[in-house]
C-alpha cells in the first residue's frame, strides 16, 4: 500500500520537525510568505514559533537587520498582535516603525543594558503567550543562552528575534542565522535622490533547510523578491566584519 | 527644633455624639445614665444640663429632681471609644503622629506641620473649625510638651497657641488638676491652700517628695518637660490585611514562601468576594529580635490572581532575612481598586492589550528591572524628532492620532546628535561627504533639506535641515546642519540610521 507508506513517511518527517523545536504556528499566527526565500525552509514556510538570529556588528548593520525584521514583523503582528523589543543603548525610534506598516503603540520597549537582565527580561517575554513577536538586541549570546531561549519559545509558540551585535559570532541553539547588509537604494523612476531600501539577505544557516543569499527590496509595504529564475545574489559585498 | 504638641479637648463628646442625628438635643438639657451600685447615675451631661447644675456622677433622681422633663439616653461607653478612635484616624489629616487620651481628648505631636497651614495660629483654628463643624464642641491648645498643652486645653481662660519656651509660664495660674493628678493629691492641695501650679511649682522637691509622693513630680516634670511623655501614635488598620502567626519561628524560605501561598489564598478569597483587586501589595515577616522585615510589590492593572502576586513575589523573596526566625506574618493590600469578573471569551483573541498575561508580564518585569525602562509609545503632535513621540501613561492607553508616515524617519535615532566633519559644495546643498570617528563616508545620493524649526514656545535654538544620505555601501544615514549655512556658525550632526 504505497499511498499509506508515504503518509506514514510524512507523518514521521512532520513528527521529526516538532522534536526538533520547528512545529507549524498555532491557530491564529499568520503564515509569513517570503516569496522566494520559502524554498530555503522547512515545509517552506517560516519558522514561527522559533528563534531567529541577525547577527550584525555594527550600527549599520543592526540598523539593516532592524529594518528587515521590521518587514517580517508587519505581517507577524499586524494589527491585531502586540510585541516587545528589547534595545539596548541605542534609541530605536518608535515613529519610524509606522512606515513598516507597523503600529509603534502595539509595541513594548525594554530598554537594558545589562546583558543578563536582558536576557532574563528576553526569557521571560518569550514565556509569555500574550506576545506575538519578541526581539531582543544582544550581545555575544552563548549556547547555552540561546537554548534557554529556543526551550522557551517551543512551549509558548511565540517567534524570538534576536540581534547578536557581536563580530564573532558562536554556535547557538537558533534555528538560523541571517546576516543583513544594506545594498544602494533603488531609484524611484529613475528620479535622482534615496529611493527604496535594499538589503543582500543572507542566511547563513537554517535548521533542516538550505542556506542561501538574497536581493531584498522594501516597496511601500511589501517586501519585492528576486524573481525565480533569477540567480541568487552573488556575495560582491564586503564581509560584515568589515562594514562599518 | 523644640517639639510642638496639640491636645484636643472634646469636653462633650458622649452627648454630642448622641445629638449628632438629634440635633435638637442641644437645645434642651440632656444627660446619658448608667447603672452603678443599683442604681442610675449621670454618666455625661451636656452643656445645658451643666448650667442646670447637673455634673458627673450625680444620681439620675436628683438631676430629674433639678430638671423635669430631661432627656435621658443610655450611655454606650464602648461605641463613644471607637468613636474617639475614628476621630483620631481622621485627625491623621493633621500630623502622622495622632495618640488616644482616653476619655475624651486627642494628642498630636505636630511638630513640623503648622508651616503648611500658614502658621500654628491658623492650623489651630482649621483643626478647631473642622471638628467643630462635625458637630462636636472642642477645645485645643498648643504648646511644647503634651501635658501642658493638656493643661492649657482643659484649664486656661483662653486656650490657644502657647509660644515656644513660654509652656512653663503659661501653666503658672493653673489648678493643680490640670497636672492631671490623682483627686486625692489635689484634694491634698487644696487643703493646704496651694490653689495655682505657681504656689508650688518652686518648692523643694524633696519636700513635695515627702508631702504628695513621686506622682505629682512626675506629672509636674511631664508638664515642664523635665521628663519625656511617651505618644503611642494609633495606626491605621490597612482595611485588607491578612495576618498568620507562627507557632515556631520561621527561618527557611520553603517556610515563608508557604506562608505568603497561605496568605495569598486567603487575600485573594476576600477580594474575590468584594470584586476588588490589588495594585500593590506588603508582605511583612515580624522576626523575633523586634525588627520587622518587608518586600512590596505592584502590578500595573488590578490583579486578584495568587498565582501571579506570588511569582511577583518570589522574585524578592530572597532579600528577607529571617535572622533568628519569623513568628508572624503579615500581609497587606494598601492600594486596591475594584475589578468586575471579565465577562467570557466566546472565542480566544491572543495579544489585545487587556490580555491579563500580558499586564501579568509587564508586572514580572516591573518587579525584577524596574518599571523606569518599559516603555510604550503614543505619537505625539511635534515636529522636532525628539518630541515626536510620548511615553504612554498606561497599557490601556490608545493613541489619540495616526502614526505620521508621510516623513520618512530612520530607525535608529542617536539620543544625543553626534558632530561630524563635512565636506558640501555649494549652500544648501547635501554633502559631498562627511567623516565621522575617523571613518570618511562618500555620499552617493542624498534627499534634503527638509527644515525643522525650533519650537520656540518650548525651547529657544535654531533650526535644523535635515538630508537623508546614502553612502558608497549602500549604508544610509540622517545628517542635520545646526543653523543657516551663510551664518558661519552652522555645525553638522548625524543623527540617526535608516535600513
Amino acid at each position: 500500500m504505497p499511498l499509506t507508506q508515504a503518509a506514514t513517511l510524512e507523518r514521521l518527517r512532520s513528527d521529526i520537525l516538532r522534536l526538533q523545536g520547528l512545529a507549524p504556528a498555532g491557530d491564529g499566527v499568520p503564515a509569513l510568505d517570503l516569496g522566494v526565500i520559502n524554498k530555503a525552509f522547512p515545509n517552506h514556510t517560516f519558522p514561527t514559533a522559533a528563534m531567529h538570529e541577525f547577527v550584525s556588528a555594527t550600527a549599520e548593520a543592526v540598523t539593516a537587520a532592524s529594518g528587515f525584521l521590521s518587514g517580517l514583523l508587519s505581517s507577524l503582528v499586524g494589527n491585531t498582535g502586540t510585541a516587545l523589543w528589547i534595545t539596548g543603548p541605542t534609541l530605536l525610534f518608535p515613529p519610524a516603525l509606522a512606515a513598516w506598516g507597523l503600529q509603534p503603540h502595539r509595541f513594548l520597549f525594554l530598554r537594558l543594558t545589562n546583558h543578563k537582565q536582558a536576557l532574563w527580561a528576553m526569557e521571560e517575554a518569550l514565556k509569555s503567550p500574550a506576545l506575538t513577536a519578541v526581539v531582543g538586541e544582544v550581545r555575544d549570546i552563548s549556547f547555552t543562552e540561546s537554548r534557554r531561549l529556543q526551550l522557551a519559545v517551543e512551549q509558548s509558540r511565540v517567534t524570538g528575534f534576536i540581534i547578536n551585535r557581536s563580530r564573532k559570532a558562536g554556535t547557538t541553539a537558533c534555528v538560523s542565522r541571517w546576516r543583513i547588509t544594506s545594498l544602494p537604494s533603488v531609484p524611484i523612476d529613475n528620479l535622482p535622490g534615496i529611493g527604496f531600501p535594499r538589503w543582500h539577505v543572507e542566511l547563513l544557516r537554517i535548521r533542516n533547510g538550505k542556506p542561501g543569499a538574497w536581493e531584498v527590496q522594501w516597496r511601500n509595504d511589501h517586501f519585492i523578491y528576486p524573481t525565480e529564475n533569477q540567480p541568487p545574489a552573488t556575495n560582491d559585498q564586503q564581509p560584515f566584519q568589515q562594514a562599518g | 527644633m523644640s517639639k510642638r504638641f496639640v491636645s484636643i479637648w472634646l469636653r462633650y463628646l458622649a452627648t454630642d455624639w448622641f445629638s449628632l442625628h438629634q440635633p435638637e438635643r442641644k437645645q434642651h438639657p440632656f444627660v446619658l445614665r448608667s447603672l452603678s451600685h443599683g442604681r442610675m447615675i449621670v454618666t455625661a451631661a451636656n452643656a445645658q444640663a451643666e448650667q442646670n447644675g447637673i455634673s458627673k456622677n450625680r444620681a439620675l433622681a436628683d438631676a430629674r429632681a433639678l430638671v423635669p422633663g430631661l432627656d435621658v439616653a443610655d450611655d454606650e461607653p464602648e461605641k463613644i471609644q471607637r468613636v474617639l478612635a475614628k476621630l483620631a484616624e481622621w485627625c491623621i489629616r493633621f500630623t502622622p503622629c495622632v495618640a488616644l487620651d482616653p476619655p475624651d481628648g486627642l494628642w498630636l505631636d505636630v511638630t513640623g506641620c503648622a508651616h503648611l497651614w500658614g502658621g500654628e495660629e491658623r492650623y489651630l483654628n482649621d483643626i478647631i473649625h473642622r471638628i467643630s463643624a462635625r458637630g462636636y464642641q472642642v477645645c485645643a491648645a498648643m504648646a511644647d510638651t503634651p501635658g501642658a498643652a493638656w493643661a492649657v486645653a482643659r484649664y486656661a481662660a483662653q486656650p490657644g497657641v502657647v509660644p515656644p519656651q513660654q509652656h512653663v509660664q503659661a501653666l503658672l495660674p493653673l489648678p493643680p488638676q490640670a497636672l492631671r493628678l490623682e483627686p486625692a493629691i489635689t484634694e491634698r492641695l487644696h487643703k493646704l491652700g496651694l490653689h495655682r501650679i505657681q504656689q508650688f511649682i518652686n518648692l523643694p522637691r524633696a519636700s513635695l517628695r515627702k508631702r504628695f509622693g513621686v506622682p505629682l513630680l512626675q506629672q509636674l516634670d511631664k508638664a515642664t518637660g523635665q521628663e519625656w511623655e511617651i505618644l503611642v501614635p494609633i495606626r491605621p488598620i490597612e482595611p485588607y490585611q491578612e495576618r498568620l502567626p507562627c507557632l515556631e519561628p520561621i527561618v527557611t524560605a520553603t517556610g515563608i514562601e508557604i506562608a505568603l501561598r497561605q496568605l495569598l489564598e486567603n487575600l485573594c478569597g476576600r477580594l474575590r468576594q468584594e470584586q476588588k483587586g490589588l495594585r500593590a501589595a506588603v508582605f511583612k515577616g515580624y522576626r523575633v529580635d523586634g525588627k520587622t522585615e518587608h518586600i512590596s510589590i505592584a502590578t500595573s492593572r488590578a490583579s486578584r490572581q495568587g498565582v501571579h502576586l506570588f511569582k511577583l513575589f518570589e522574585l524578592k523573596i530572597a532579600s528577607m532575612e529571617p535572622g533568628m526566625g519569623i513568628e508572624l506574618f503579615v500581609l497587606e493590600a494598601p492600594v486596591v481598586e475594584d475589578l468586575l469578573p471579565a465577562q467570557e471569551k466566546m472565542w480566544k483573541a491572543s495579544g489585545g492589550w487587556d490580555d491579563e498575561r500580558l499586564a501579568e508580564l509587564v508586572d514580572r518585569l516591573a518587579t525584577k528591572v524596574g518599571s523606569g525602562v518599559i516603555h510604550r509609545y503614543m505619537p505625539a503632535e511635534h515636529h522636532w524628532p525628539e518630541r515626536s513621540f510620548a511615553k504612554a501613561a498606561s497599557l490601556e492607553e490608545e493613541p489619540s492620532m495616526a502614526w505620521r508616515t508621510d516623513v520618512l524617519r530612520p530607525l535608529y535615532l542617536l539620543p544625543i546628535p553626534q558632530r561630524i566633519e563635512v565636506t558640501a559644495p555649494i549652500p544648501d546643498y547635501p554633502p559631498m561627504l562627511f567623516r565621522y570617528r575617523e571613518k570618511v563616508h562618500k555620499i552617493v545620493k542624498a534627499d534634503g533639506p527638509e527644515r525643522i524649526e525650533q519650537e520656540w514656545w518650548l525651547q529657544q535654538g535654531q533650526h535644523r535641515d535635515y538630508y537623508r544620505v546614502e553612502d558608497e555601501e549602500g549604508n544610509r544615514y540622517w545628517l542635520f546642519r545646526l543653523g543657516h549655512y551663510h551664518d558661519k556658525t552652522f555645525q553638522w550632526f548625524l543623527h540617526g540610521y535608516f535600513s
